[in-house]
């Protein structure tokens, strides 16, 4: 068990030792990204009845920030130790593939929390907002950074070079951060597009992440949480398998 | 006793390339073994395979009876592999290296070993350097170090020496044969061939995956090659009972070949024989590079025909 903790604790260091770079940045662009969105925007017509759109936009920046860190912690680290080769140490050593996998889920679910907790606090400073149910906030955050965590993880194993982990990002991990109702409820797009919509979980992560703050959403947030749930199982899976076999990584 | 490391007809082969051609070898608790081959001749992939690092194509390995597929954790904790690539992680300094290699097979206090190891490799006044900012020599010895933590029964070593300084190459030397006194099973690759002489007790020569010699260092250098005597003489004609040991003419230097001490007495015999004087005579014994350039050749030949 100790061999667990010395990695996951070596990937807590590794982003600590960056602290600047991969906790305030990130913080820093959010609060920029909300200023401008809901200076420009605060005029729309209200998603939620009762709830301006600065407030609705809230949840949503949040939680595309934590999603976007979570991705980058465990990509970044896995793909920086493939390339320099540094990966020879955890492969040699006698940590079980379900270790690996777990110390750097974790570590992408911390680094996600530190910067989401980091924004949250700041906006608090500024804004007025609610909290209905703790829980649905914690859950979603959980679940939602532990799924970016994990298809970090694959994106990694799947990338030879920076430039393709970059493409990954680019045409699926940022497409569908966008189409997943951060800057709007999916009611407010043509037909076509909700439907679409209704088959990215980033989508659930976010509809049900914005219920614990203010108690409303677009689907119910059991569902949300079912569809999130089965969609990390699926991915956990697969990297499992990854790395069971060696997938890329033992050749 | 069960073998340190036991290959049964490993294959690999990286798509069309065939690194390694059903390997078989067996390698005793407490040996000192070299493999050796040119450059390509698939020690790191055998090397690998060991480790965990490849999975071969085919076949099974295991250390101390461990599958190394089937019972990674068993066998991975017994090894320690110096990797030939010079791979750091640039985040941490040299005694966090080790301290984070160490927990990683669950050793939480391990700073008296770690002590011990950098005291032997030179590294106590970098301990606090950042791997980064270390030369390649240091940061091969880093990779050495790295191997030891745990301190495993079995060591392989990938070219430890490559680009290491003679001093070094000196301590690091005795620091592995203390280890194998002490009852470390030692496997080692290099290039410079008078190492392998001096250390190792056997030694597999490796060509295009395959093995083609495994014996004792003794009886490879005695087997393979002979004695070879090199004369001045007083006459510039050889004997003809002598032509047939003639090997090559150089510098006014006839080079014979004979196949024991017995013979050099009917060699000076001969040429007393014919009156002819020695004015000089030196003989040369062979070594680990004249066996690697014959067994190197020969299965070229043998190949091509
Ligand atoms: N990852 C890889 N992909 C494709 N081919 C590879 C790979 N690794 C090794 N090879 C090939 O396998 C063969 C054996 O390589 P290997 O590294 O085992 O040789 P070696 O004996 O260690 O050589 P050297 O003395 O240069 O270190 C070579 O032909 C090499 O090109
Ligand atoms: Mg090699």
């Amino acid at each position: 068990m100790s061999g667990f903790y010395t990695l996951l604790h070596k990937e807590l260091l590794r982003f600590w030792k960056v602290g600047l770079q991969s906790i305030c940045a990130p913080m820093i662009a959010t609060l920029i990204y909300l200023f401008i969105f809901s200076h420009i925007l605060e005029e729309r017509a209200q998603a939620y009845p009762g709830v301006t759109y600065t407030a609705f936009l809230i949840p949503g920046l949040l939680m595309m920030a934590m999603l976007q860190n979570s991705f980058a912690n465990s990509s970044s680290s896995l793909i920086q130790s493939k390339i320099s080769g540094s990966i020879v140490f955890i492969l040699l050593s006698p940590l079980s593939y379900m270790e690996i996998f777990v110390a750097y889920v974790l570590a992408s679910i911390v680094r996600g929390f530190l910067v989401g907790a980091g924004i949250y606090l700041v906006i608090l400073i500024f804004f007025d907002m609610p909290l209905q149910s703790l829980s649905w906030v914690f859950i979603f955050a959980l679940i939602g950074n532990g799924f970016l965590g994990v298809l970090g993880i694959i994106a990694a194993i799947w990338a030879e070079k920076f430039d393709q982990l970059a493409s990954f990002q680019n045409f699926v991990i940022l497409p569908l951060t966008f189409l997943s109702g951060v800057f709007y409820t999916i009611h407010s797009l043509p037909p076509f597009w909700e439907g679409l919509s209704r088959f990215n979980p980033f989508f659930y992560v976010i509809d049900g992440f914005r219920y614990g703050f203010f108690g409303i959403s677009d689907v119910s947030p059991y569902f949300s949480f079912m569809i999130v749930g089965i969609c990390f199982l699926a991915v956990s899976w697969v990297t499992l398998r990854m790395l069971k076999t060696g997938y890329k990584l033992r050749q | 006793m069960i073998p340190a490391i036991e290959v049964k007809q490993v294959y690999k082969n990286y798509g069309p390339v065939v690194a390694l051609v059903g390997i078989d070898l067996e390698i005793e608790q407490g040996e000192f073994f070299a493999l050796l081959g040119p450059n390509g001749a698939g020690k790191t992939t055998l090397i690998n395979v060991l480790a965990g690092l490849t999975l071969p194509s085919n076949g099974v390995a295991k250390i101390m009876g461990h599958d190394v597929a089937k019972n990674y954790r068993e066998a991975r904790r017994i090894v320690g592999v110096v990797p030939q690539e010079l791979v750091f992680d640039p985040f941490f300094s040299v005694r966090e290296t080790l301290s984070i290699q160490s927990g990683y097979y669950g050793l939480r206090n391990n700073d008296a070993w770690i002590d011990e190891i950098l005291h032997h490799l030179g590294l106590r006044d970098k301990e606090n350097a950042n791997m980064r900012t270390l030369s390649g020599g240091m940061k091969r010895r880093v990779l050495v170090a790295q191997a030891l933590v745990h301190k495993p029964p079995v060591i392989i070593l990938d070219e430890p020496t490559a680009g290491v300084d003679v001093e070094l190459r000196r301590s690091l030397w005795g620091f592995i044969k203390r280890l194998n006194r002490d009852g470390h099973t030692i496997v080692l690759t290099t290039h410079y061939l008078d190492e392998a002489e001096e250390l190792c007790g056997r030694i597999a020569m490796l060509k295009k995956g395959e093995i083609v010699a495994l014996d004792s260092t003794k009886n490879l250098i005695n087997n393979v090659s002979g004695y070879l005597i090199r004369l001045r003489l007083s006459s510039e004609t050889l004997p003809s009972d002598l032509q047939p040991l003639l090997e090559s003419y150089a510098e006014g230097c006839f080079i014979l070949k004979v196949n024991n001490y017995s013979k050099i007495e009917s060699v000076l015999a001969a040429l007393r024989i014919e009156q002819i004087r020695v004015l000089e005579m030196e003989l040369m014994q062979p070594d680990l590079e004249d066996v690697f350039v014959k067994i190197m050749g020969n299965t070229k030949n043998m190949g091509s025909v």
